[in-house]
């Protein structure tokens, strides 16, 4: 917990508080104050509804009672104001305040930079290292709620006929397991590990934006608590699955809301990430550091950042579009009025789709650190991985309506869609196929990351190629909507996605916490994940076909054998998760001390002391090399020569890339 | 070990090694993956060019996956770091062009091939054929209704009967959400969207009952929205048309006595329970007396309990009006005032109220 603690500058850097003395405990930024307003927020929400509602002659109370439409109101406005109000007073925005009202900003003394102690993770701050572990944990946080739900639906699926939840609770169950598994598990996740790495991999001592930075990553916990926080609205939590298809969600309960307008924070924040990755791997790389020497994981960030920020706009169109639909009444969804339901689909998917992406490329990058450095080769057709990269980001964008072969959209979209998924699958078959090229004739460190790595392999391959069955309209007019899908998105995420997340989370260990895990915990955690996983939903592809559809609490009588077998393994695998987190607790409380470069890697996080100190390097690297050089005599990626200058260490950090 | 991890002259060794394995795994996956019996019963000439479509990618598929895996775990088996390997690296390849490009081109091309494929098996599957019947598939929350033409009138039916080898052509909307048609013996699927029109064609080919399906997340009741398929003779589907019209007139208000009698006194207790009567009230609700257990709506035992007859009327006619604890206004369907004939109504509130008692 003490991460950086031995690098830390003289305790004097801890944030005082302005003015001194418990009075000020109210207005000086922290948890305190955010609470205050968070009361307040609710406040200005309800005074706003009731205003509002007053002036239009609305009633407000009936038989003495607030009206439900009332409440609903101003829940719903809560829901937007409250957070923005809690953000204020945590502090996310004091500096960029004063700096507005042409107030004395305060003095640079990077006070909220570093962490002295396990508290400091919970206060805002500036420091990419810190903000990427506030990103880890917090999302494996939302993944052990996101798991246990999951555990839940297998429970109810174990038999058919009702076990523990009524339908309604069900279609909440998977609602909420989805959304948080991809907004606040693996889209945060990849952002933080990129976070803490990717400013070390390119030289620069943070990322280009802290202060936004550090907004960024408290956004995420108000989109995961409002989705969790959802079971407890009246009529229960949404229930519409992550897609949140209209008309089923401008018509539901008042817990749709709780989506709506969490996946808002969510995207909010991953625009702001992906924006900062783009300027800081643009304009704050190390000396000799071109485009051609990045290191394949800040590619793999580039080419992410580049989704993001020109997809995620539009789920936040499409749920604003359900926000005003359900709240105001707009008919965008309503046919008899002009409406188009449709529509959602097709603005939904222009950024779900790269989405499937964005929880990609990361882990893609992840991979091609991890394969190269325990093969000890250099990445296989270095280049046409990054072009693969930048040609899956362009494709991402033209497959969009593979989603819909069944929706009853126009039908000759379908054939242009189906050529492009298909031919997304080459750029992906390049990737795969230079991994398989770099691990020929290495000398393979087959320890835990290596073990996730080519696991990553086998299983994303799989997804990948029941994708390209998928994109055969045909076959998916039968497979639509069913267990075939679950199986493939799971291959695909699980398989894909989380194996790569587990391997990063392994290889950088070290780096983030200064100690090394326990390698045998952690090979025992790959296979029984490894093992389960495919006992979990290698079964569902053959109920798929057979004719089980998908978001059912409840199926027919022949599908109950194979329902079992993958309930059952599904606990296991619930189980191996607990592996993970002991290993993780246990090592980085009191696992052995990590030495600065445990993979002999020619990376740059690797070249400083594990963990990083604070302003990341106390030597300006030159890059001299590409970042994959094993096996070239004398090979050097990153050389540091000239020591920083006490002024350049004290300036503002953005300020001092180009130094 | 050493010495052979220094040699480059292997490779064509290892590569040798590597296909003989590659090409006895994928032939003996491909026999796994063909004996599986994937898909339900096929009654539909739509089904057998999509089955075989679904061979060919798993016979194309097995052994892109052999691949993959096979160099993995050949590489960990023969390259694997052995002792005294800690500090050893690898050799510098940085890549090799002519491969590079053969592994561009070629999935290419055999995406290519295979989008072709399927563009040609669309192309039979939903293409017109003469003698189509029409039937128009209606969703609703929670059930289908089935309207056939008939004359200049339309007959409705909970359960689709469909005559032997004629191709039909379905068309499809939905009253409320998206629901979506799907019988997984024809295998075809198509959203049933409200304010649209969308359409599906399949020409039954085998004698039998098939489930229809909902495979569009409709809310409550999504996973009870299901009904049936009847494949039967066509002088036995006539047969059925024509009882389907004299029930109709029989049911209809102003039908005046009608003519076949079929549903001469209304049984309440199979109105609760049939799927192919105007409600199916069963699939949501449980009721001790008809022996169902559907839990999408409230348990009828305990809200109707003692409850008046008129209280009974509203609930059917007006779902909303008032709503059980713990369940959500909206779910049920708000048209049995119009779906159900007065005789009907009155049948099933007097049924209710005595078995709720």
């Amino acid at each position: 917990m003490t991460a950086t603690a031995q690098h830390s500058p003289a305790s004097s850097h801890r944030s005082p508080s302005p003015t001194g003395g418990s009075r000020s405990r109210f207005r000086s930024p922290g948890h305190v104050r955010a609470l205050l307003f968070l009361v307040l927020g609710v406040l200005f929400a309800a005074a706003l509804v009731i205003a509002v509602r007053a002036l239009y002659g609305f009633p407000i109370a009936a038989d003495g009672k607030v009206t439900t439409a009332t409440q609903d109101g101003i829940l719903l406005v809560s829901l937007i104001a409250a957070p923005l109000f809690w953000l204020v007073g945590l502090g996310a925005f004091d500096y960029w305040f004063y700096w507005a009202a042409g107030r004395k900003t305060r003095p640079e003394d990077h006070s909220s930079h570093g962490a002295h102690s396990w508290r400091d993770y919970l206060r805002v701050n500036t420091d990419h290292k810190v903000i990427g572990i506030q990103y880890v944990c917090t999302s494996f946080i939302f993944m052990l709620i996101g798991g246990m739900l999951a555990m839940v639906i297998r429970a109810e699926l174990a038999a058919p006929g009702r076990q523990f939840v009524d339908a309604s609770a069900y279609n909440g169950l998977f609602s909420v397991h989805a959304s948080l598994m991809i907004f606040l598990f693996i889209i945060p996740i990849f952002a933080g590990l990129a976070n803490y790495v990717l400013p070390l991999m390119i030289g620069a001592p943070d990322m280009a934006f802290p202060r936004l930075n550090a907004l960024s990553f408290w956004m995420l916990p108000i989109a995961g608590t409002m989705m969790v926080a959802s079971f407890l609205a009246p009529g229960g939590s949404f229930a519409t699955g992550w897609t949140a298809y209209a008309p089923l969600s401008t018509d539901a309960p008042i817990g749709q809301m709780f989506f709506t307008i969490g996946v808002q924070f969510a995207g909010a924040s991953s625009i702001a990430t992906a924006l900062n990755f783009l300027v800081t791997i643009i304009t704050m790389r190390a000396p000799g550091m071109s485009f051609w020497r990045m290191p394949l994981l800040v590619w793999a960030n580039f080419s992410t950042s580049l989704l993001v920020v020109i997809a995620t706009p539009f789920i936040a169109a499409s749920q604003f579009l359900v926000l005003l639909d359900y709240a105001l009444g707009f008919n965008f969804f309503v046919p008899e009025k002009g409406g188009d339901i449709l529509m959602y689909q097709h603005v939904f998917w222009f950024y779900s789709h790269p989405a499937v992406y964005i929880m990609m490329l990361p882990g893609f990058g992840i991979v091609s650190e991890v394969l190269s450095v325990k093969s000890r080769k250099p990445i296989f057709g270095y280049r046409m991985m990054a072009f693969s990269l930048l040609a899956i980001v362009l494709l991402g964008f033209t497959v969009w309506a593979h989603h819909m072969f069944v929706s009853g959209m126009q039908g000759w979209i379908r054939v242009p869609m189906m050529i492009t998924t298909a031919i997304i699958a080459v750029p992906t078959g390049i990737k795969i196929f230079s991994w398989l090229a770099t691990l020929w004739r290495g000398v393979i460190h087959l320890d835990t990351p290596m073990l996730f790595a080519l696991g990553f392999l086998c299983m994303f391959s799989l997804g990948g190629i029941s994708g390209v069955m998928l994109a055969m309209v045909p076959v998916d007019i039968h497979v639509s909507d069913t267990y075939f899908i679950v199986a493939h998105i799971h291959y695909v995420l699980f398989g894909g996605s989380l194996f790569t997340i587990f391997a990063g989370v392994y290889y950088w260990f070290p780096k983030m916490t200064g100690r090394m895990f326990d390698d045998r915990l952690g090979k025992l955690h790959f296979w029984l994940t490894f093992v389960a996983f495919n006992a979990t939903f290698a079964p569902m592809h053959l109920i798929g076909v057979e004719g089980m559809p998908r978001r059912v609490s409840d199926y027919p009588e022949q599908f109950a054998g194979w329902n079992l077998f993958i309930s059952l393994a599904s606990f296991v695998l619930g189980l191996s998760t607990l592996v993970f987190l002991y290993n993780m607790i246990t090592s980085w409380r009191g696992g052995p001390r990590a030495p600065a470069n445990p993979w002999r890697s020619l990376t740059m996080e690797w070249q400083v002391s594990s963990p990083p100190p604070i302003f990341n390097f106390d030597k300006v690297p030159t890059v001299v090399g590409g970042p994959y050089e094993y096996g070239v005599p004398d090979a050097q990626h990153g050389i540091f020569t000239a020591p920083a200058s006490e002024e350049s260490k004290s300036s503002h950090p953005s300020r001092e890339a180009r130094a | 070990m050493n010495g052979e991890r220094q040699s480059a002259r292997d490779a064509p060794v290892h590569v040798a090694r590597l296909v003989t394995i590659g090409i006895i795994a994928s032939a003996l996956g491909i026999v796994l993956a063909l004996l599986i019996n994937w898909f339900p019963v096929s009654a539909a000439k739509q089904a057998k060019p999509i089955d075989t479509l679904w061979d060919v990618l798993l016979i194309v598929s097995v052994p892109v996956f052999v691949l993959v895996t096979t160099v993995v775990l050949y590489s960990v088996y023969r390259w694997r770091m052995r002792p005294g390997e800690e500090l050893l690296d690898g050799p510098p390849i940085h890549g090799n062009t002519r491969l590079e490009i053969v592994w561009t081109a070629l999935p290419a091309i055999l995406l290519v091939a295979l989008c072709s494929y399927a563009y040609a098996v669309l192309h039979d599957i939903e293409e017109a054929k003469a003698d189509t019947m029409e039937v128009r598939v209606v969703g609703e929350q929670f059930a289908w209704t089935f309207f056939y033409r008939d004359g200049g009138k339309e007959l409705a039916s909970h359960d689709l009967y469909l005559p032997l080898n004629r191709p039909v052509h379905f068309t499809i909307q939905s009253k409320d959400v998206l629901h979506d048609f799907w019988v997984p013996a024809f295998r075809v699927k198509k959203d049933a969207v409200r304010g649209i029109d969308t359409d599906v064609r399949a020409t039954p080919n085998r004698i039998g009952t098939y489930p229809v399906v909902c495979a569009e997340l409709c809310g409550l009741g999504h996973a009870a929205m299901r009904s049936d398929v009847h494949v039967v003779q066509p002088q036995q589907f006539t047969a059925w048309l024509g009882k389907l019209r004299s029930g109709a007139q029989a049911a209809a208000p102003t039908g005046g006595g009608g003519g076949g009698g079929a549903k001469a006194s209304v049984d309440a207790k199979t109105l609760f329970t049939t799927s192919a009567q105007p409600v199916a009230c069963g699939s949501c609700h449980t009721l001790a007396d008809a022996g169902t257990n559907g839990t999408t709506g409230p348990d009828l035992d305990q809200v109707l309990k003692g409850k008046s007859a008129a209280f009974i009327k509203q609930s059917i006619e007006q779902p909303n009006a008032v709503i059980a604890k713990g369940y959500t206004p909206g779910i049920m369907p708000q048209n049995y005032a119009q779906s159900l004939s007065p005789a009907q109504l009155s049948a099933l509130v007097k049924y209710l109220q005595e078995v709720t008692k």
